[in-house]
């Protein structure tokens, strides 16, 4: 997957070092290797790579991680910009 | 763990061989125990014999109401009920039925029921494996267990896969304690240990699902052909097997659909296209609507291709990350190729929409790929819409002056 990078800078990961508890929850399930271990906690060494699907957040079991996962699908991204961030939208 | 004794019901020897020697009648009823009431034999002794011969009697385990799944071999008596044995290899009409869910055709009626399921012969310590009830999921899963005894848990994603029902929270921790609940799970298996597909983490807490139910999740690999190796690795995903892969077959897999989502909106255009390219000084002129009305639905044609067929084929290849701007470059060159084809039969202000047309057309296209994309960030996706929707609408809206404008001058 190293050959598929996207835009830097834009990802909304956050990871909170002082509550990570070094679990390595975040490190098995990310699908891009944005996390690796570094003893007795976890850092962030792809930040870029991350497609923000919260895979990590929603295993932390300390909720040292925050991300605003969502769809990244334009049609879908149309219709929350023309009906406003709370709509229901059916896409996909 | 017991195994539903399959004995074949006694046929009376002396029964009529009307439609058939012994060895076609050997074939005729196998009727199963816990399931039926023995089966009449089909044919009376008077009967006249007239037409083909009849097909095989119903398969013992069919229930009125129900329709048995074909790839279901026999069923397992277990402590929580009989439990569906399905086969692991794919029959003609599952690979049908993936050419066709790939098409697009029908795609969200393509499940299997939710539910338990077991492959081999599992017992109390085998594992238990959870997936989706889309059948292309579904299928994935099975043919990758040739020689395994395993549960199979099938949540019900409203036949959506793994990860997309991660996405839309139906792959979800709530439905992972429902179906184990409701299966009677900790009265089948011994151990207390789920295996899910890494991609559908997004949807899940696995501490949620230990303190609710009391399994514990263990992260599979995210694609179920490494799951043999998975299994024999002491239960443990390699680095590889974390990760996700966009190989050219991967990407190229996705295009029908992608096309397939485009079908409605493009009639729409392509009317529009033609409707607009009758406007002639003499109103409206219906050979000039069909004439240049091709060349346009041409170049939105072509356009399509750019974006939604050559962009996801060639992806790493084409320059920048933004997807839009790797449209916009497919659309240009298909562009040019259209207008150098048509050559002088087509005034400058029509090469200049057709080129717009067919560039502003694959741009679009290609930026919906994103969605379709495993690495995409709908922050980066946002981000790069803000930019390249303007650039598109301009496109537009100077293809559509010059479309009109071109008969006048």
């Amino acid at each position: 997957m190293k050959d598929f990078r996207y835009l830097e800078d834009v990802t909304t990961l956050k990871l909170d070092e002082d509550k990570c508890i070094g679990c390595g929850m975040c490190e098995v399930v990310c699908p891009h290797t944005v996390f690796k271990m570094e003893n007795p906690k976890v850092s962030i060494v792809d930040r870029d790579a991350c497609m923000e699907c919260g895979a990590c957040a929603s295993n932390c079991p300390v909720e040292a991680i925050t991300v605003d996962p969502g769809v990244g699908c334009a049609s879908y991204i149309i219709q929350k910009w023309i009906k406003g961030p709370d709509a229901i939208i059916e896409c996909c | 763990m017991k195994q539903i004794p399959i004995s074949k019901f006694e046929t009376d020897s002396s029964a009529s061989d009307c439609c058939g020697n012994d060895q076609q009648k050997k074939d005729c009823v196998p009727p199963l125990q816990p399931f039926t009431i023995p089966m009449v034999d089909a044919v009376d002794d008077d009967a006249p014999c007239c037409g083909p011969k009849p097909g095989p009697p119903s398969s013992p385990y069919e229930k009125p109401g129900y329709r048995l799944y074909h790839f279901v071999k026999d069923f397992a008596e277990t402590p929580v009920g009989f439990i569906p044995r399905i086969g692991t290899s794919l029959k003609g009409s599952d690979i049908f039925g993936t050419f066709r869910a790939r098409l697009g055709v029908s795609r969200d009626r393509y499940r299997v029921a939710p539910g338990l399921y077991c492959v081999g012969t599992p017992d109390e310590e085998s594992p238990v494996l959870v997936t989706a009830n889309y059948k292309l999921s579904f299928d994935s899963l099975r043919q990758e267990l040739p020689g395994i005894d395993a549960w199979i848990l099938v949540l019900d994603t409203r036949g959506v896969n793994v990860w997309c029902a991660a996405g839309k929270r139906t792959f979800s921790t709530e439905e992972v304690i429902r179906q184990v609940h409701g299966v009677g799970l900790d009265k089948l298996v011994s151990h207390r240990e789920l295996i899910l597909p890494q991609l559908g983490a997004p949807g899940i807490s696995a501490h949620k699902v230990k303190k609710e139910c009391g399994f514990k999740v263990i992260w599979g690999p995210v694609k179920a052909k490494d799951l043999k190796a998975f299994l024999n690795n002491g239960r443990k995903a390699d680095t590889y097997m974390r990760q996700v892969t966009f190989s050219m077959g991967e990407r190229m897999v996705l295009i029908p659909v992608e096309l397939s989502l485009i079908v409605k909106p493009s009639l729409a255009i392509l009317l529009a296209v033609f409707v607009l390219a009758g406007i002639s000084p003499d109103i409206f002129s219906f050979s000039a609507a069909w004439f240049r009305g091709l060349n346009g639905a041409a170049a939105y044609l072509l356009g399509v291709v750019a974006g939604a067929v050559i962009v996801p084929t060639f992806l790493p290849w084409l320059p920048t990350r933004q997807f839009y701007i790797k449209g916009l470059l497919t659309g240009v060159i298909a562009g040019i190729i259209m207008i150098l084809l048509l050559g002088s039969s087509i005034t400058r202000l029509e090469s200049v929409t057709l080129l717009l047309l067919a560039t502003s057309v694959s741009s679009y296209a290609a930026m919906n790929f994103t969605g379709a994309t495993p690495y995409t960030s709908p922050s980066g996706v946002e981000k790069e819409m803000r930019q390249g929707i303007p650039i598109q609408i301009i496109a537009v809206v100077i293809a559509i002056v010059t479309w009109v404008a071109a008969p006048f001058v």
